[in-house]
């Protein structure tokens, strides 16, 4: 997993609550066996026509916006399906935090699995900064993961809270799987245990 | 040592934590996982490249079920990705010895429906599987919950997450259900109660006498759709119910085995005295017959209402996203739902596709006919249901009132297959989501229960089930 640490970059103002996964990445692209590529899927049916070409109106169309890697968006971000699918979109998109004033789980957890942040501020923070990045598009906004801050330009800055542990694993790039095989006599011990508790638990019939 | 009184939830967390960190993260076991073609490709992937192995095989379980055709399966699938993607996972579950139900089992159906026909799902246990609606199986009294696919990768190396214990919310819905009024109207409703992002961060116990007195198959939907309320997990605490269900079910334990169970799942009731983050306590009397109108599950109403305006909301942004969704729609506000006509009918998912489920659409259709101009399809949750259904003599009824009787999946639930609306196309349906382009790009769907969907079906229009009984 690629490591978070300072992102400066152009941020999208993406005006929209409840975004949902079927939003940020339709169905008829989950058919892949891949994990990249989707990124010009992403938000397929309310950034292209039915003919293909591009709906001007959105905002990650717009020349101003087209090489954001934050958006900015309302509450409930990524509601919806399970599908990593959503996260590995706007990844390949080329998008590394999304700010928004809350997350649905599953998504929050996917994109930190991805190396991506997503950023929970209070609403009155994230109107300032939506309203800002769309009358100012060319100033960027930088993260700060370790000082856990959102700064643009001189005119304001923001702190936001992170879970300690997964912070430590996006600034180190760290995989969950590797972390978790440190405690493999745990597990062991574990399982040795419940299966005298609950031997029916350890055979399924087939 | 007191012991301080616990809920559900944590009874089962307890039981399940391998190691805590000092931030209070914990590695939790996980008993059960279950396995389809559209979130595992990249997880089995991961394994290869790493080298690494399914650490339980015995706890993981495999269907193809999102992209597999309703109609005729003899020639295979058509579409060549979807072709690709259950192949794929057949090719995966032989290299890592996993038990796969493929398109031809008779066994085969959506992964939440055949967990619990197979007796895989039992009380107690940690599930997951790469899907939402995971919180199905919470009905028995499991923790479950659906998972990202680095997470199914995750499972399958370690047998375990990283998790860190979510709140706990208990809904109480009080005394009996009026007629006509089901397990689906009750989870419509609650979700209208707390919002789509409500649930955010919490665990939601179901409780109450309404709860209590629900089949296995209505505690499944409610749990279902828990997801819809943005919590991760629903739970209902086992019973007898819940006991005389798994059963003698192929996968569920046996003989002596099965006491020594059912002592341990009795075990898994809030105490007395435990307390909650969150306690929500809703009347049963007050629900209705309830019914989708715009494109978030929140979005609901009596079947006795109107089409609301967006001046009817105070909060600014919902009154923009009411607009739009009216005009996604195609409703006019004022409108009674009553009189909105319908195109098709969707009677099917893991939300509302099992034998009880059908049973209700045959109840509503029998000696009936589908009304002109409507095509009503019925896709039954798993080959087991489809079979049962068709003993029973539910399929028969069901085709003579011109239903089109299908191959089970999850189908125009989500529309990966064949099965979809077209633009401007309104749906009456028993699945879970309503979002813009769910069920095909323009359709409008508008979610029920089975015995209204069937309403629908017959009188062409959004329809009070209670005028058709
Ligand atoms: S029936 Fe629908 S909600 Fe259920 S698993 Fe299939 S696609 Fe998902």
């Amino acid at each position: 997993m690629k490591k978070f640490t300072v992102l400066t970059g152009i941020a999208a103002p993406l005006r929209m609550m409840n975004i949902d996964t079927d939003i940020i990445i339709p169905k008829q692209f989950l058919k892949t066996i891949k994990r990249t590529g989707l990124g010009i899927h992403a938000f397929n049916d309310i950034r292209y026509n039915e003919d293909g070409s591009e709906k001007p109106d959105f905002i990650l169309n717009k020349p101003a916006y087209r090489t954001a890697e934050i958006l900015i968006t309302g509450e409930n971000f990524g509601c919806g399906s399970s599908r990593e699918h959503a996260p590995w979109a706007i990844l390949d998109f080329g998008i590394r935090c999304v700010i928004a004033t809350s997350f649905a789980d599953i998504f929050y957890n996917n994109s930190f699995k991805n190396g991506i942040l997503p950023i929970v501020l209070p609403p009155e923070a994230v109107e300032q900064l939506m309203t800002e990045s769309e009358n100012n598009p060319a100033l960027p906004l930088t993260i700060d993961l370790e000082k856990q801050t959102v700064t643009r330009g001189n005119q304001c800055s923001f702190s936001f809270d992170i879970d300690p542990f997964r912070k430590h694993c996006l600034l180190n790039g760290l995989d969950d799987i590797g972390l978790t095989e440190q405690n493999k006599t745990h597990i062991k011990n574990f399982e040795d245990h419940d299966r005298q508790k609950r031997s029916w638990l350890y055979r399924t019939g087939e | 040592m007191i012991n301080t009184p616990r809920t559900l939830f944590q009874k089962i967390w307890d039981d399940h934590v391998v190691h805590r960190g000092e931030d209070g993260t914990c590695l939790i076991y996980i008993d059960r996982h279950l396995v389809h073609e559209v979130t595992s490709p990249q997880a089995f992937e991961g394994l290869r490249l790493a080298g690494r192995q399914v650490r339980r095989r015995d706890a993981t379980l495999a269907v193809a079920d999102h992209n597999v055709p309703t109609s005729d399966r003899s020639r295979g699938i058509d579409d060549e990705e979807s072709r690709l993607q259950v192949q794929t996972l057949s090719d995966n579950c032989r290299a890592f010895g996993i038990t796969l139900f493929d398109m031809n089992d008779k066994r085969q159906g959506i992964v939440h429906i055949i967990g619990p026909e197979q007796g895989f799902t039992q009380p107690g246990m940690t599930i997951v599987c790469g899907d939402s609606h995971t919180s199905t199986h919470g009905a028995f009294g499991a923790l479950a919950f659906g998972i990202g696919t680095s997470e199914v990768e995750h499972v399958l190396a370690t047998q375990t997450l990283i998790q860190k214990p979510a709140k706990s919310m208990r809904i109480s819905v009080n005394g009996t259900l009026p007629p006509g009024v089901t397990a689906k109207d009750m989870i419509l409703h609650i979700i209208g109660v707390i919002g789509t992002a409500g649930g955010t961060g919490y665990v939601i116990e179901y409780a109450g006498d309404a709860v209590r007195a629900l089949s296995m198959e209505g505690r499944m939907t409610m749990c279902n759709m828990s997801i819809e309320a943005g919590a991760r997990a629903g739970m209902v605490a086992p019973d007898d119910t819940t006991f005389a269900y798994i059963k003698g079910r192929p996968m569920a334990p046996q003989g002596s085995e099965f006491d020594q169970a059912v002592a341990y799942w009795r075990t898994l009731v809030s105490d007395d005295g435990a307390t909650y983050d969150k306690d929500v306590v809703l009347a049963a009397n007050d629900i209705t017959p309830t019914v989708t109108w715009g494109t978030t599950p929140e979005d609901v109403l009596p079947i006795t209402g109107y089409v609301p305006s967006s001046s009817d909301f105070l909060d600014i942004n919902k009154r923009a996203s009411v607009e739009r969704m009216l005009d996604y729609m195609g409703l006019t506000p004022g409108t009674k739902l009553t009189d909105i006509p319908i195109d098709k009918v969707f009677i099917g998912s893991c939300t509302n596709g099992r034998i009880e489920d059908l049973r209700a659409v045959a109840h509503i259709a029998k000696g009936k006919k589908v009304a002109t101009g409507v095509y009503a399809m019925v896709v039954p949750g798993s080959g087991l249901v489809k079979a049962q259904a068709e003993a029973e003599g539910i399929a028969q009824i069901l085709k003579d009132a011109g239903f089109d009787w299908r191959e089970p999946g999850c189908s125009m639930c989500l529309a990966m297959n064949a099965d979809k609306l077209k633009p401007g196309e309104r749906c009456a349906a028993t699945s879970n989501r309503n979002f813009e382009g769910r069920q095909g790009r323009g359709g409008r769907t508008h979610l029920m229960s089975p015995a209204m969907a069937a309403a629908a079906a017959i009188t062409g229009k959004l329809t009070d089930v209670r005028d058709v009984l």
